[in-house]
Formats: C-alpha cells, structure tokens, sequence
C-alpha cells in the first residue's frame, strides 16, 4: 500500500500529462497549469527542510569544534543577519507600528545592501574563475598524445583564429572553415547526443510512468 | 501641356473621395478560426502593402456586418496579424474590420467578407508526428521489456564509465577518503536528475557494502529529501543502518556559483578519493571537475547537457555521454526489465538512422513533404 499509492499517483498524473499535450481543450489547460503552480507551492515548504538541514549540519559542526568551524560560525551568522533583517524585523514592524528604514528588502535596506554588495559580487568571482579552469583544461586536452588529439588542436587552432577579426584579416579561408567545423561535424555530433538524449527520456519517463523504475521512491 | 492639366483638374473632384475611401477590393483580410486550441481564438491576417506607413492598426468586431463594432485590440502598424482571444464565445459568427491610422494622418479600413468562428479542436494536428514517434518508441521499449521479462537474454555494450563505478568506489575505500557524489542543479522534476538518484542508490549499497563515507551536497530540498531516503534504504538493504548519517546528505544553497564554491570547499577540505557529478550541470561543470581534478580524486561525470559534455570529458576520467547517463541506473541494477528499455532505445535510433536516410534521399529528390511532416509545432 505504501508504494502502491505513489506509483498509481505518478501513472495517472504521468498519463494525464502526456495526453494533455495532444488534446488543447481548456480544461485540460487549466489542470496543467494548476499542478505547475502546486509544484510551485509544495518547492516552497521543502526549503524548511533545507533551511533545517543547513542550520543543523553547521550547528553540529560549531558544537563538535571542529577545524573548519569558522566557515560554519559564517554560514550560520551569515542566515541570521538575512533572516533578521529580510523577515524578523519588517514582522515585528507590522506588529508594533515601527519603521527602521533598514528592514525589508527594497532600496537601502540591509538584505538588499548584502545582496547587492557582497553576494553578487562573490558569485561573479565564482564565474570568472571559469575563464582560468577554461584555459587549464584546454591545455590539458590539447597536448598532441594520438591523432585524434592532433586533430582536435587542429581544429581549435582553425576556430579559435577564424572567431576573431585577426583570421578575417589574414584570409578569409579561416571564418570559413571555423564555421564549416561549427555547423556540420560539431551540429552533427551535437544532434545525434540529443538525438539519444530524447529518446533516453522518452525511455526514462515510460519506465516511471509504468513503474518500472521506481528508485525515486527509495529502495529497489 | 495646360490643356492636359485643365484635363486632368476636371478629373481631380471625382479623384480625391477615391483617395480618402478605405482601400478597395482587392485588400484582403482574412479572419478564421486558430488551428489547434481549445477553442475561444479567432486569428486575423492582412496584408502589409495594405496597411503601409501605419503608426497603428486598431482591430474592431461586431457578431453581425450591420450591427456595431466594438474595438477588440489594436498592435503596432508594422503587424500584420492578430490574434483575437478577448470574450470571444465558439461557435458564434464574428465579423471583423481593421482601421490602420497611417502616419500622414489618413486611415484605410478593411473589413472581411466573410464571418469568422472559434471553435474547440479534440486533437493537436500539428503534434501528431510527436504522437507517431513516442508511440513507436513506447512500443519497442514495452516489446524488449516484455521479451526480458520472458527470459530472454539481451546483449548491452559495456560503457566505461559505468565499469567504473566499482573500482572507483574501492579506490576510496582503500585510501580511507569520503566519496563525493552530485547530482547537478536538476530539480526533481528533471528526468536527468532522476538518472542520478537512481545511479546513487547503486553507489550507496556499495559504499555500505565498504563502510565508506558517502557525501551528497544537494542544491534542491526536494532532492536531497529524496536523497537522503535512496541512501538510507541502500544503507538498511546492506544491513548497515548504523553507518547510515543523514548529516552526510545536506542542502548547501540554490545559488549556482555558491553551490560550486561550497562543493569546491568541501574537495579542498576533505579531499574525496571519489567525485561523481551525475545530471544536470551548467556553467558549474569545469568549476567543480577542474576543483576535483586538481584534488587528485578519480573523477566519473555523466550529463545530458551538451554544451558542457567537452568540459567532463577533459576533466574527468570517464564520463557517460547522453543518453548513458540514463542507461546507467539500468546497467547497474542488471534488472532484465531495465536492461529491456535500453534495448528498445537502440532499436529506436536505428529506426530513427532509417528515417534520416529516407529524409535526406526524399529531399535530394525534391520530395520536402517528408522533411515537412518532421515540423513540430
């Protein structure tokens, strides 16, 4: 019984939207853009169980002492300073008729100030480390060990020099030959990987839907 | 030459009205029913060289050609459709006019000849090769499941990648170090993230199996809810419920890069001998393989993204390409109903080969209603 409900729930709701996609009568519209916005809804309550599992990983990690606790003392005063002024306070001025220009989370604001001036500015760092990894790993596998590694520098080499003005002014050979490699091998390549990506998930999908592959539920 | 010109003022009284009428009969607009919906929709179609120069073109619709039209919308002068879902009832007859104010300050009306009626459509015509093509893939797919489910033997190709799993759990397992396992930025709703969890239960019996420490730093709560059951359940199904920690499968942030930077932190820090990166991965892909690369951890990716396939396959030792990450729950599990669905997936795309090759013959030859009945809409 346990499983049996969620495998008769996920066959009904995986047929209904399956045929929903073949049949355009509004009232099948409307239940599919109803179950998007309950999706919606019941993401929102499982952040309560992430807010819970993070408050609890790092909390044990401060009270065990462990070495690296000073990234969890961050994390942790990091939450309360948002929750503080994002939520706790804008609340209590609600409640008791106050406004410290402070709370809240438009203009001025310290939720937004973090946002803005730390966040934003971190995540930007994160990316910009990829412009490093990009030239590191490109090094990696472009070292010449077999022919197929030839070939693949050999056509870097050809692309990289027809994507800038530099091949253009050299001959006009490069811009032609960077994109001959871009739309007809690599389109190809590309194509039959979506090619069998889409028939994976066609596969996938058959097997959920027919409870074949129910690991999602946990066990076998 | 005054003579010609006299001539012509005698003609420029009767000229003029004719100028300022709306356009003549041969101005078209069409109006019909759209194709394909529930109903409640009716389009409108003119032509450009009709309206030209409008500033705007105001449309207007009346239920009978005598009676009074209301205005039902208008779009900027350079459209030349529209598409009317305002309160319009099926089945009921709409006669329809379009005023286009011309930017020289005049106007030109064109009405339609004919009335216009929404009505439902049961079926989706235009989807109807997407009908075709996933009832034929569902069929070879139940067709080699149910010959499994017989008996029968089924020969899958061996995939590195997968191979692989075992040794590099055993390496971690050797060396005393935690196992890293991601399963991507996919939500629960995403088949690739699906894969994953599907591949993590296989990973977690067997770091059960090894009393290995397996770590799972997740992006989505749903995810790591569900997570955290596939591990216990692989955990209880080794008989080792007490090495199961729950705290080993957290949620870190649905922030892309401070997802990455805390998983980086976590290779710095614990120095996995495994990392896994199972699902789907954007930008983060060569951050996290390069980070784990660096750590000298044995590295096995597996996405169905393409754009960052080349960034695993540079960083990682093995990775699954596609649509191996799906068939790898499949392989591992050596279920004969799983394995049937994987070859049900290859006689799928040896079809789809066949296809293509009749497609391009068929265009060769100047046949396009083949390559046209494979446009989706």
């Amino acid at each position: 019984m346990q499983r049996q409900v969620p495998l008769s729930l996920c066959f009904l709701a995986g047929v209904f939207m399956f045929v929903q996609f073949f049949i355009p009568v509004k009232w099948m519209e409307t239940i599919y853009s109803e179950a998007l916005t309950w999706a919606i809804v019941i993401s929102f309550f499982a952040y309560f169980l992430g807010l819970f599992s993070l408050v609890r990983l790092h909390a044990n990690k401060v009270k065990r002492n462990q070495p690296d606790k000073i990234y969890s003392v961050v994390t942790l005063a990091g939450l309360a300073v948002m929750l503080f002024f994002g939520l706790v306070l804008p609340l209590a001025g609600l409640v008791f008729g106050f406004d410290t220009g402070l709370d809240g989370i438009g203009e001025g604001t310290v939720v937004n100030w973090v946002f803005y001036h730390m966040q934003v500015p971190m995540q930007a760092t994160m990316f910009s480390i990829l412009a490093f990894y990009i030239a590191s790993a490109a090094y990696r596998a472009f070292r010449i060990k077999n022919l197929e590694a030839a070939l693949l520098l050999f056509a870097a080499i050809l692309v990289m020099i027809g994507r800038v003005p530099l091949g253009h002014a050299i001959s006009e050979f490069f811009p032609d030959a960077a994109n001959w490699i871009l739309t007809v091998p690599n389109l190809a390549t590309k194509r039959g990987i979506m090619i069998g990506v889409g028939l994976g998930m066609i596969s996938m999908s058959l097997k959920i839907i027919l409870g074949i592959e129910r690991h999602y539920l946990g066990g076998d | 030459m005054r003579r010609r010109i006299a001539d012509a003022l005698i003609f420029l009284p009767a000229i003029v009205p004719i100028l300022l009428l709306p356009v003549a009969a041969s101005a078209m607009l069409t109006a019909c029913d759209q194709a394909n919906d529930g109903g409640g929709a009716i389009v409108l179609e003119w032509s450009k060289e009709d309206v030209l120069d409008a500033e705007t073109v105001r449309i207007f619709r009346s239920e009978s050609m005598d009676g009074e039209f209301e205005e039902a919308g208008s779009v900027p002068g350079f459209e030349v459709s529209f598409k009317d879902n305002r309160e319009v009832l099926n089945n009921t007859p709409y006669y329809y006019r379009i005023v286009a104010d011309l930017l020289d300050g005049s106007r030109v009306e064109i009405s339609t000849t004919s009335p216009a009626m929404a009505s439902v459509q049961y079926f989706h015509l235009g989807r109807l090769n997407i009908l075709i093509g996933s009832l034929l893939t569902s069929f070879l797919v139940m067709l080699f499941i149910y010959k499994a489910r017989a008996g029968q033997e089924l020969y899958i190709r061996p995939i590195a990648g997968i191979e692989a799993v075992d040794e590099a759990i055993g390496r971690a397992t050797e060396m005393g170090k935690p196992i890293l396992y991601v399963s991507g930025l996919g939500s629960i709703a995403d088949i690739a993230t699906l894969a994953a969890i599907s591949i993590l239960g296989r990973v977690a019996r067997k770091a059960a199996e090894y009393d290995t420490p397996l770590l799972v730093p997740c992006r989505d709560p749903i995810v790591m809810t569900v997570q955290q059951e596939i591990v216990k359940e692989a955990y209880m199904s080794m008989s080792r419920p007490d090495a199961y920690r729950e705290e080993n499968i957290f949620y870190i942030t649905d922030s892309q890069f401070g997802y990455v930077a805390a998983v980086d932190g976590i290779m710095i820090r614990e120095k996995p001998a495994t990392n896994f990166y199972m699902g789907m991965f954007f930008a983060e892909s060569l951050l996290l393989a390069e980070t784990g690369a660096s750590t000298g951890a044995i590295q096995i990716a597996g996405t169905d993204m393409v754009t960052q396939i080349p960034f695993f396959i540079t960083s990682c030792d093995y990775t699954l390409i596609g649509e191996e990450l799906y068939a790898a729950g499949a392989y591992l599990s050596g279920e004969p109903l799983l394995l049937g669905s994987l070859k049900g997936q290859d006689w799928t795309k040896f079809a789809i080969v066949i296809l293509v090759m009749a497609g391009i013959l068929a265009t060769f030859f100047g046949f396009d209603a083949v390559q046209d009945w494979f446009i989706t809409q």
